[in-house]
């Protein structure tokens, strides 16, 4: 496998600074939605519901929301941004006629996605402490966690984009393996409360691992299975990010 | 400087390149003069390490494409045919942009970037939205950008296309000042005036071969002669005059409503053979009667 290489930060820059000069039509998508499911859910249902050790609802669910709009931010960007520079703008095309490879690109298109992971997870982290939903000094951890989440959200999105015909075809992506992984993964509900075969599912989606580890540092409470949970994102993380070069140079090579 | 060898490529069944031998000496200005769809694009686009031959090999600067593609990426300014600017930034932000792929210095990148939408007469633009531009613009931005690396060898692929007369001047300027710096440069164009006024040596290249590579004076002595004699007359006669000039060796070629006469040495037979004089008429020969020429003839075989 041709491998990327440190240029990758180009591609990462290049992306950074049309954020920087986008970011307000950026705001309702990364701020705005994830907090009005927080409170619609949170006080909403969270009237209905009584946890069993005492917990608010909206206190359960925050780590979950955190983990989840970490993986929306990355699938967003690697699968419909990228395929929209990759086919429509025409941007990489440029790109590689430069000293940057295909790899390079990619590799910055993922670590792009999983800094927009990260950013999402601060921000409604931040929120969260403001409303005293946050208990412990490991929430510390969420920026560089969901660093790590959407890195592995966004090489799963970017195998996808690699091959895809057309830009509908995200709609498969989204309502059969997103939006279920949202209902099923935790987030709202404890996994233990689905039928078997929906809690067997549940134990292979990817946002699984990844609520349990954002709720153990919200929370405060860690144990040695979290170390499961993390050793099975970074072997996602190392097959779907090589998978998705390999992939990707393939399509891009014409 | 730029060697390819026995390149041949092929997208699914359908064989775009049957066999390239190309060499583009150090300074030298080589112009691949071709119709739609030769496959000119397609050979820029092997050169430029950005598509991979399906086989033959491609040495730049004495370096294996294969193995050296950073490298040699690094050395090359390109200007591809279809616009691929970054809408998403600005007109001065794509060329720092690009500038910091190639390692640029920020200060440095942005002088240069200046310097480049001043000669190009953009520089009033420099915060302007690429999607408001206009498409002689947009092409001038991505010469400009296609220096920013202050390259040993410029690909331009098809460079003025879409330039009015005034920016078409200014680019062949540039690049006739690059040339005196010791740039090489290879062109792929259409235009017979870029590739006779800019270049020292031109590729004919038709149906994914190269036909006939040779300086633009040579071309026209062996293929048609210095003059040309065009007769005008009814299509219906032409079959009849064709087969009265082959009778006499003379070759000749059906181009756009005329018949074109080449090589003609002695003119009293010819004003014989023809039956109106005044049909007759004579001018100076260009690259575009030797391309006619040329591609005609395969068409034919
Ligand atoms: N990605 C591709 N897949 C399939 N066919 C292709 C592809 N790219 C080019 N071709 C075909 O290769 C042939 C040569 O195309 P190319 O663009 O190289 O021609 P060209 O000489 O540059 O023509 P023009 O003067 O119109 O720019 C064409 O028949 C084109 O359809
Ligand atoms: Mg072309």
């Amino acid at each position: 496998m041709i491998s990327f290489s440190w240029r990758f930060i180009r591609m990462w820059q290049r992306n950074s600074d049309v954020f920087l000069r986008l970011w307000r039509s950026e705001i309702p998508g990364f701020v705005i939605e994830p907090l009005l499911v927080l409170v619609a859910m949170g006080f909403g249902l969270g009237a209905y519901v009584g946890l069993v050790d005492g917990q608010r609802y909206i206190e359960f669910i925050t780590p979950g929301i955190i983990a989840s709009y970490t993986m929306f931010s990355a699938s967003f960007e690697c699968t419909y941004g990228t395929f929209f520079r990759m086919e429509f703008q025409k941007t990489f095309d440029a790109i590689i006629a430069t000293p940057l490879n295909i790899e390079d690109v990619i590799a910055g298109e993922i670590f792009w996605g999983a800094t927009r992971s990260m950013l999402t997870g601060t921000m409604i982290l931040t929120v969260a402490s403001i409303f005293h939903l946050v208990h412990s000094p490991w929430a510390l951890l969420i920026p560089i966690f969901s660093l790590l989440i959407g890195t592995m959200f966004s090489s799963i999105a970017m195998l996808f984009t690699s091959i895809v015909p057309s830009v509908n075809s995200f709609n498969y992506f989204f309502t059969l393996f997103i939006t279920p992984m949202f209902f099923f993964s935790g987030v709202f509900f404890p996994i233990s409360s689905f039928p078997e075969i929906v809690k067997n599912l549940s134990w292979i989606a990817p946002l699984t691992p990844a609520v349990h580890l954002s709720r153990a540092l919200v929370t405060g409470e860690l144990h040695w299975s979290l170390l499961w949970s993390l050793g099975l994102i970074i072997i996602l993380i190392v097959l779907f990010f090589s998978a998705s070069l390999v992939s990707m140079r393939r399509r891009l090579t014409r | 400087m730029v060697k390819a060898e026995g390149i041949r490529k092929s997208f699914g069944s359908k064989i775009v390149l049957r066999g390239i031998d190309l060499q583009v000496n150090e300074g030298e200005t080589l112009a691949i003069f071709g119709p739609n769809g030769a496959g000119k694009t397609t050979l820029i686009r092997m050169i430029t390490a950005v598509s991979p031959p399906t086989t033959g090999n491609i040495w730049v600067l004495g370096y294996d494409l294969k193995a050296h593609a950073r490298m040699v990426k690094a050395m090359l300014g390109v200007v591809p045919q279809a616009d691929n600017l970054d809408p998403d930034l600005t007109v001065l932000q794509n060329l720092m942009t690009f500038a910091r792929y190639f390692e640029i210095p920020r200060q440095e990148a942005r002088q240069r970037s200046m310097e480049v939408l001043r000669l190009f007469q953009l520089d009033d633009r420099c915060k302007g939205k690429i999607d408001e531009l206009s498409g002689g613009m947009k092409r001038r931005l991505l010469i400009a950008r296609g220096l920013i690396n202050q390259p040993r060898i410029l690909i331009l692929d098809e460079p003025t296309i879409g330039l009015d007369p005034q920016a078409k001047y200014l680019v062949w300027d540039k690049l006739r000042e690059l040339k005196s710096q010791g740039v090489t440069q290879l062109l792929p164009t259409q235009n017979m005036e870029e590739a006779s006024t800019l270049c020292d040596r031109v590729a004919i290249m038709h149906q994914g071969k190269v036909l006939a590579l040779d300086t633009p004076k040579k071309l026209i002595a062996q293929y048609v002669g210095d003059d040309i004699w065009e007769i005008e007359i009814n299509s219906g006669e032409w079959d009849k005059l064709r087969g009265k000039l082959e009778n006499n060796r003379l070759e000749s070629e059906k181009v756009g409503g005329k018949l074109h006469v080449f090589h003609v040495s002695d003119r009293e037979l010819l004003r014989r053979l023809v039956d109106i004089p005044e049909s007759l008429s004579r001018r100076h020969a260009t690259l575009e009667d030797v391309f006619f020429k040329i591609t005609g003839r395969t068409l034919a075989e």
